[in-house]
């Protein structure tokens, strides 16, 4: 843990970044409240799939299934009359977590490329259960009603209130990872990404560290997945599929891993430019792959790299 | 030196495949010495090593820790119970600072390490013990600097650190003076004897200087089995070791 200066770079580009994002739902166009919205709740996805891909070292092609989970807890939750967010969110939350200890717990015996295709094998049984899941959409999905009550304090139908919810438990997020990446639970997580052999032989059960860190990732994941069923007030088995967990993946990667802010850089970069480049062509993919490619050869950091510079984050 | 056994090793027999890397070794460490065992490459030493620390389990035989039974312990429990090793190939943690590299290994067996709220860097104790173990291997000043820019030389050093910061009855050193230049290796010589106080140490080393400098007890082991035992002086003069080193018996005349 290198002391640094203050203030530096990086702190004035989240300042900049909060600041942009207080203020977008002030433009009133829904369209951006909306996408932004969006954009935020990817944010959090990705900061926790960076939990235990930037500071674990695994990882996970699965990543999607928790989101997708959690978004699911709410459409049936709802569909069964649960529409307080104070008994679906933390559904959600509980929900993906138990799944994440049941996949971790097989999953994390292996690791390399048998993890990350052990991963995306679960995510995959996931997405199949769902889609062929009738009775709540199958693999047409499902539409939601109406966005979830919270005892009548704020309406989350209104988008701005729903944006600025999203945007506090973004922050909160990001806050709680902070503390966590840097408590003695976060070392002992990087010490494993590092060198899990020497944890080991300094004595550390690493089986464990590795399966709470995944566990807390995915409760993460899955808070998101609830948001995102409000925010789209739709749900589809598409949420869990792999080219979503490999979407958040990019995210993470482009953004910067084991930096936190770089991944929530990385959804929103990715995002903005997939709506800014589709306006143009819907093969967009084209444009969005090379700039991939120069992103990841010239700035092994990502974006957040490029902007603050290759410092250690540990 | 007291004649208390702190590990011992009864027919320790490890294959892989048809090669047998360990052929039945009983291995006798007593309470404060340092135990060298050293061998032509391809003796199995560090096979017999990771056998030590549990990274590797037996085919057969047992290994015991203050007449306790270890041989099925996985390393992380070992650990707890007092064994530490340090790595012939250099395995710090290159992206921490020194501190942390040592902070780590004090945390292992200090209390337990689910804390997700406090920073790590507030555990002050901890970091006081940990700049003591820095001082002990003569690397206090570096405490602050990334590992991975530490010389190699250093590296071993914090190697050594980080083996005694989990704070161990015995220390499993696999060549710590791997790839060090005549002066560094000076300099780990009189930091392993300041060890020798505390601790146990089992010793494998190609550096013959070195060893007779450090060793109480020498352990020859020749295609994994032990062909000799005994003082510095017993092996110097025993004609089976003569055999196994010949061709590297200058290396054996020279300290004569």
């Amino acid at each position: 843990m290198v002391k640094q200066k203050y203030p530096d770079l990086r702190q004035i580009v989240l300042l900049f970044v909060l600041a942009a994002f207080l203020t977008v739902p002030l433009f009133g166009e829904l369209f951006y409240t909306r996408l932004f919205t969006r954009i935020m709740i990817y944010a959090i996805v990705a900061l926790s799939l960076d939990l235990i891909l930037g500071y674990g070292g695994m990882v996970s092609f699965g990543h999607a299934a928790f989101f997708g989970f959690g978004a699911y807890t709410v459409g049936i939750l709802a569909q069964h009359g649960v529409e307080s967010a104070f008994l679906a969110w933390p559904a959600a939350i509980l929900g993906s977590a138990a799944i994440a200890a049941v996949i971790g717990a097989i999953s994390l015996r292996t690791s390399g490329v048998y993890f990350i295709m052990i991963t995306l094998a679960f995510a995959q049984m996931l997405y199949y259960f769902f889609f062929s899941l009738e009775v709540y959409g199958g693999s047409d999905g499902m539409p939601l009603a109406s966005r979830n009550t919270v005892a009548g304090l704020i309406d989350l139908g209104d988008h701005n209130s729903f944006y600025y919810l999203v945007l506090a438990f973004m922050l909160l997020t990001l806050f709680f990872s902070r503390r966590m990446v840097q408590s003695r639970f976060g070392m002992v997580i990087q010490g494993v990404r590092e060198n899990e052999r020497r944890m080991r032989s300094l004595g550390f059960a690493t089986f464990r560290y590795k399966l709470v860190c995944f566990v807390i990732a995915a409760a993460i994941a899955g808070f998101a997945g609830a948001l995102i069923a409000n925010q789209s007030l739709y749900i589809s088995p598409a949420f869990m599929h792999w080219t979503r967990s490999g979407d958040i993946l990019v995210m993470v990667i482009l953004g910067g891993m084991g930096s936190l802010f770089g991944p929530m850089l990385g959804a929103l970069f990715l995002l903005l430019t997939e709506e800014v480049l589709s306006g143009f062509t819907e093969h967009w993919m084209i444009l969005l792959g090379p700039l991939l490619i120069i992103i990841v050869v010239f700035a092994r950091r990502g974006v957040y790299g490029l902007l603050c510079g290759a410092k250690d984050v540990v | 030196m007291s004649f208390e056994p702190l590990l011992e090793t009864r027919e320790l027999v490890k294959s892989f495949g048809a090669m047998m890397v360990s052929a039945g070794i009983d291995l006798f460490v007593r309470q404060g010495e340092i135990h060298a065992i050293i061998g032509p490459n391809g003796a199995g030493k560090t096979t017999l090593i990771a056998q030590l620390a549990g990274e590797l389990r037996p085919d057969s035989g047992t290994i015991t820790l203050c007449g306790k039974n270890i041989t099925r312990l996985p390393m992380h429990a070992r650990s707890s119970l007092g064994i530490a090793r340090s790595f012939q190939i250099t395995s710090i943690f290159q992206g921490f600072s020194v501190l942390d590299n040592v902070v780590l290994a004090l945390q292992a067996n200090n209390g337990h390490n689910f804390r997700f709220w406090r920073n790590a860097g507030k555990y002050s104790v901890i970091r006081r013990s940990a700049l003591e173990v820095l001082d002990r291997v003569g690397l206090a000043e570096r405490a602050h600097i990334v590992a991975g820019n530490l010389s190699h030389g250093e590296q071993r050093q914090l190697e050594v650190a980080m083996a005694l910061g989990t704070r161990p009855k015995l220390l499993l050193l696999d060549e710590p003076m791997a790839g060090m230049g005549a002066e560094e290796s000076e300099r780990m010589i009189s930091v392993l004897r300041g060890l020798k106080q505390e601790h146990t140490l089992v010793l494998v080393e190609h550096d013959m200087a070195a060893v007779f400098a450090l060793a109480d007890w020498i352990t020859v082991l020749v295609y994994g089995r032990v062909i000799a035992g005994g003082t510095i002086d017993q092996i110097r003069s025993d004609p089976d070791v003569r055999e196994a080193y010949l061709g590297d018996e200058e290396a054996l005349a020279v300290y004569a």
